[in-house]
C-alpha cells in the first residue's frame, strides 16, 4: 500500500543543504501514539518544529450533539483519561449551571474530594511517564504503583479503573461504600512516603537537572499568548488557579497553597505537580474531616431518576423514569460556559441548549490542545534530545487533546 | 454586572451591536468588522490576555448560518467575556487573531476543519484533527454522523 | 531415520514452546486502553512473569502488535504499516473495546474495529480492560502458539500470508 501522509509538512524537504528533516511519532514511545512532530535539525539543534495532531479524533463533540445529557458522561470520561473525575464534574458542573441547579452540600464536598484526589492520580502518570522517558525507571515503578492503589480504590467506589462514570446531573451515582474513607486515609499515607522517594530519586539527580533544567523555558507573557493555563502557566510564576481565583465546588473553604516555579522550565513543571500532589493530598484530608452528612442528590424530579424500589412498584416512577431515560434531562434553552480547573488546566465545557434532552452544540476547551498549539515554540533552539522531556512535562493526553 | 463589565461596555462603545449578560458572563454581539477593534481594545484596555477559545454553531435555517463564538479570560480580575459574530456560509471568512493571541492558531485551524469557516491571515489552515482528502466539515449539521471517509480501505 | 521421524513430529512442540516464551510485544499505544496497559506491564501485574515482558518500540523486532485504543482513520495508515513491517510469525492483540469494534465511537472519524484493517488473533473486551483480562489474554495467546504448527523447515509449506 501507498503510504501518503495524512496532513502534509512544509517541513518536508528543507531550503538548507545542511539540515536534515526528523520525524518523530505518531508511532514512538515517547508520543503515546498520538502525536507527530517533525523537526527539521541543525546538527543536534531543532530549527523548525512542526506538530500534528489528531490521530486519536473521536468525534467527541459530534457523538455529544446525539446522545441526552446523562448518555454523555461515558464520553467526558475518555478526555483525559487520567483523571476521569474532573472531566465529569466540569461537564456536570455546565449542565447544572444550564439548568440553575444546587447541588447539595455533601455532594459538593464529594466532588471536590474526588477531584483533588483524581488529580494525584494524573501528576503521578504525567511525572511516570515523563520520567520512564528520561530512563528513570525507578520512579515510574514506583508511581505506578501508588497510581494502581488509586485506581483499585476508585474501583471500589465507581466499578471501573479508569473511566468512572461516576457522575450524574444533579449527583452522583452512588454515595460512598463502606469503609472506603478508611482505606483511603492508607492510601494518602502510602502516596506519602512514596512521593519522598521520588523527591529523593529525581530531585537533585545530575541526568535529571541536566535534562530538564533550563530546558524549554518560558515567560509569563509567553505562556498566556499560547493560552497556557494550569501546571504549565504556574511554573512561568504566575500565580493563576481557578480553584484559588475563581472558587467553584467547596474550594472556598479549603486552606491550601497554589505552588508556582521560577522560571517555567521542564525542571519547574515537574516540581509543580509535586508540590501540586503534596496540596492535594492535604485538601483530600481537609474534605474527608469536613465531609458533611446528607443526600448527595438533590430533590429535584426534572433530572434525578427515582429510587429502584419506586420504578419497580408504581406506574408513575416508572413512567418518569423511562421519561427521563428516552427523552433525557430537558436543559432550558441558553448557552453556558464553565470552566474547572482540571490537572491540565482550564478544562471549559461550553454548552448550547435549544430546549431538548440533547445538547444542540457541546464544546471542550481542551487544555492539552492549547497546549500542543505553543509547543513548537518551546521545541525550536533546543537539541533533539530535549523534545521528549520537554513533551512529557506538558503532559499531553491524546483524548483530551483531540477529542 | 460587575464594575468590569460596566468599564467594558462603556469602553467599547459604539464597537458592538448588543451587550448582554448569559448566566454572570459578559456576551458582545458583533459584526465581522468590529472583531480585530473589540479584541485589539480588551486586550491592550482591559487586560484580556487569555485567548481561550474559539468555536462555531451551525444553525443551517438561519441567515447568516453560522455563529462564531470567542472566549477570552482577563487574568487579572478572572472574569471571562464571550464574543458572538454571525458569519454567512457563502463568504464564510474572518480575520484571524493569530496576530494578538498565538493561541488562535490551533484553534482556528480546528474550526477551519469542523465547519469550514476560513480565517483571514492565518497562513496555516490545513487539516488538524482530520486528515487531507476528507470531504466535507464534520460538525455541520448537515454532515451525516456515521458517514465514513476510510484512508485504508476495510478488509472483507 | 527413526530418531528423525520422531524430532520432526515433535518438533511444532518446541518451536511452539519457544515461540511462546520470547512474545515480544509492540504496544501501538493509542488511547485510554494506554493507561491499563502501563498498570499491565508495571510493578502490581508485571507480565515480565508471562515471558511477554519487554515492549520493542519497532516493529521489526516484535512479534506480538498490541493495538491498544481507539483507531482513527487518520491512524489507520500507520497501524497497517506497522503491521506490514512486522516478520511473520506475526500475531495481533486488539485491546479493548475501541480496538475491537469502534467501542461506542461509532462516527465519522473511528475504524469500525482494528480487524478492518489487520487480521486480528485474540480479542480483549472492556472499556478498559482490566489487568487481569490482558494476562488472560496473553496466556490464551500463549496456549495457541503452543499448539499451532511452525513450519520452518526447509521442506515444509510456509503459511499463506495474511493481509
Amino acid at each position: 500500500m501507498q503510504y501518503r501522509p495524512p496532513v502534509s509538512s512544509p517541513l518536508q524537504h528543507t531550503a538548507h543543504p545542511d539540515h536534515v528533516v526528523v520525524n518523530i511519532g505518531p508511532s514512538h514511545p515517547a508520543t503515546h501514539g498520538t502525536i507527530q512532530i517533525i523537526a527539521e535539525i541543525d546538527g543536534e539543534t531543532v530549527v523548525h518544529a512542526d506538530v500534528h495532531c489528531g490521530y486519536l479524533h473521536r468525534g467527541f463533540e459530534k457523538e455529544a450533539e446525539h446522545h441526552t445529557y446523562h448518555n454523555i458522561i461515558p464520553y467526558t470520561d475518555r478526555l483525559n483519561y487520567c483523571s476521569a473525575m474532573n472531566n465529569n464534574f466540569a461537564y456536570a458542573a455546565a449542565v447544572e449551571q444550564a439548568l440553575g441547579l444546587e447541588i447539595t452540600p455533601r455532594c459538593i464536598w464529594l466532588r471536590t474530594l474526588l477531584s483533588e484526589y483524581n488529580r494525584i492520580a494524573d501528576h503521578c502518570t504525567c511525572i511516570a511517564a515523563s520520567a520512564m522517558e528520561m530512563g528513570g525507571m525507578t520512579a515510574f515503578l514506583y508511581l505506578m504503583t501508588v497510581r494502581d492503589y488509586i485506581f483499585e480504590h476508585m474501583n471500589h467506589l465507581s466499578g471501573a479503573r479508569l473511566t468512572y462514570s461516576y457522575v450524574r446531573i444533579g449527583g452522583l451515582a452512588r454515595d460512598l461504600p463502606d469503609g472506603w474513607l478508611v482505606r483511603l486515609e492508607e492510601i494518602l499515607t502510602f502516596t506519602e512516603r512514596y512521593l519522598e522517594r521520588i523527591h529523593g530519586m529525581l530531585d537533585r539527580n545530575r541526568i535529571f537537572i541536566g535534562r530538564t533544567r533550563d530546558v524549554a523555558v518560558m515567560t509569563p507573557e509567553h505562556a498566556l499568548n499560547w493560552g497556557y493555563t494550569g501546571p504549565i502557566l504556574r511554573s512561568t510564576g504566575l500565580r493563576m488557579d481557578l480553584r484559588k481565583d475563581n472558587p467553584y465546588l467547596a474550594y472556598r473553604e479549603l486552606d491550601f497553597e497554589v505552588p508556582v516555579g521560577i522560571k517555567g522550565d521542564n525542571y519547574d513543571r515537574y516540581y509543580v505537580r509535586m508540590r501540586e500532589i503534596d496540596e492535594s493530598i492535604s485538601m483530600v484530608r481537609q474534605c474527608m474531616e469536613r465531609l458533611p452528612g446528607g443526600p448527595i442528590n438533590v430533590d429535584d424530579p426534572r433530572v434525578v431518576l427515582p429510587e429502584k424500589e419506586l420504578v419497580y412498584n408504581e406506574i408513575e416512577s416508572l413512567i418518569h423514569h423511562f421519561k427521563l431515560v428516552t427523552d433525557g434531562v430537558q436543559v432550558p434553552a441558553g448557552e453556558v460556559y464553565s470552566a474547572h480547573e482540571a490537572p491540565n488546566g482550564e478544562l471549559g465545557f461550553y454548552l448550547v441548549s435549544d430546549g431538548s434532552g440533547r445538547p444542540y452544540k457541546l464544546h471542550v476547551r481542551a487544555p492539552s490542545f492549547v497546549h500542543m498549539g505553543g509547543m513548537h515554540t518551546l521545541l525550536e533552539g533546543h537539541q533533539v534530545s530535549d523534545i521528549v522531556p520537554t513533551f512529557g512535562s506538558m503532559n499531553m493526553v491524546g483524548g483530551e487533546c483531540d477529542r | 454586572m460587575s464594575t468590569l463589565y460596566e468599564s467594558i461596555t462603556a469602553g467599547l462603545h459604539g464597537l458592538y451591536q448588543r451587550a448582554w449578560d448569559s448566566h454572570g458572563m459578559l456576551v458582545l454581539d458583533l459584526l465581522p468588522g468590529q472583531l480585530l477593534d473589540v479584541v485589539q481594545k480588551l486586550k491592550d484596555d482591559h487586560g484580556f490576555a487569555l485567548f481561550l477559545d474559539v468555536t462555531a454553531i451551525d444553525y443551517p435555517e438561519r441567515t447568516p448560518r453560522f455563529e462564531v463564538v470567542y472566549h477570552f479570560l482577563c487574568p487579572a480580575q478572572m472574569q471571562r467575556v464571550r464574543l458572538k459574530l454571525g458569519v454567512d456560509e457563502h463568504a464564510a471568512e474572518l480575520p484571524t487573531l493569530t496576530g494578538s493571541y498565538g493561541a488562535a492558531r490551533y484553534m482556528e485551524r480546528e474550526v477551519h476543519d469542523m465547519y469550514g469557516i476560513r480565517f483571514a491571515g492565518n497562513a496555516d489552515l490545513r487539516p488538524i484533527l482530520l486528515y487531507e482528502g476528507f470531504e466535507g466539515h464534520p460538525l455541520r449539521k448537515d454532515y451525516a454522523m456515521e458517514h465514513e471517509q476510510p484512508i485504508v480501505p476495510y478488509r472483507k | 531415520m527413526a530418531m528423525m521421524d520422531y524430532l520432526t513430529t515433535r518438533k511444532d512442540d518446541l518451536v511452539g514452546w519457544v515461540r511462546k516464551f520470547s512474545l515480544f510485544p509492540y504496544p501501538f499505544v493509542t488511547a485510554c486502553c494506554g493507561m491499563e496497559f502501563m498498570s499491565v506491564s508495571s510493578t502490581l501485574y508485571d507480565t515480565d512473569r508471562f515471558g511477554a515482558a519487554l515492549p520493542r518500540f519497532t516493529p521489526r523486532q516484535s512479534d506480538l502488535l498490541m493495538v491498544v485504543g481507539t483507531v482513527s482513520h487518520k491512524q489507520a495508515q500507520i497501524i497497517r504499516k506497522v503491521y506490514d513491517q512486522m516478520c511473520e510469525p506475526k500475531w495481533v492483540m486488539a485491546f479493548g473495546a475501541c480496538a475491537i469494534s469502534g467501542g461506542f465511537y461509532r462516527n465519522y472519524s473511528v475504524v469500525q474495529g482494528v480487524d478492518k484493517i489487520i487480521p486480528v488473533d485474540i480479542y480483549v473486551p472492556g472499556c478498559p480492560p482490566r489487568p487481569e483480562m490482558v494476562i488472560d489474554a496473553i496466556m490464551l495467546l500463549q496456549d495457541r502458539i503452543a499448539n499451532d504448527k511452525h513450519p520452518v523447515l526447509p521442506s515444509e509449506q510456509p503459511p499463506p500470508t495474511r493481509t
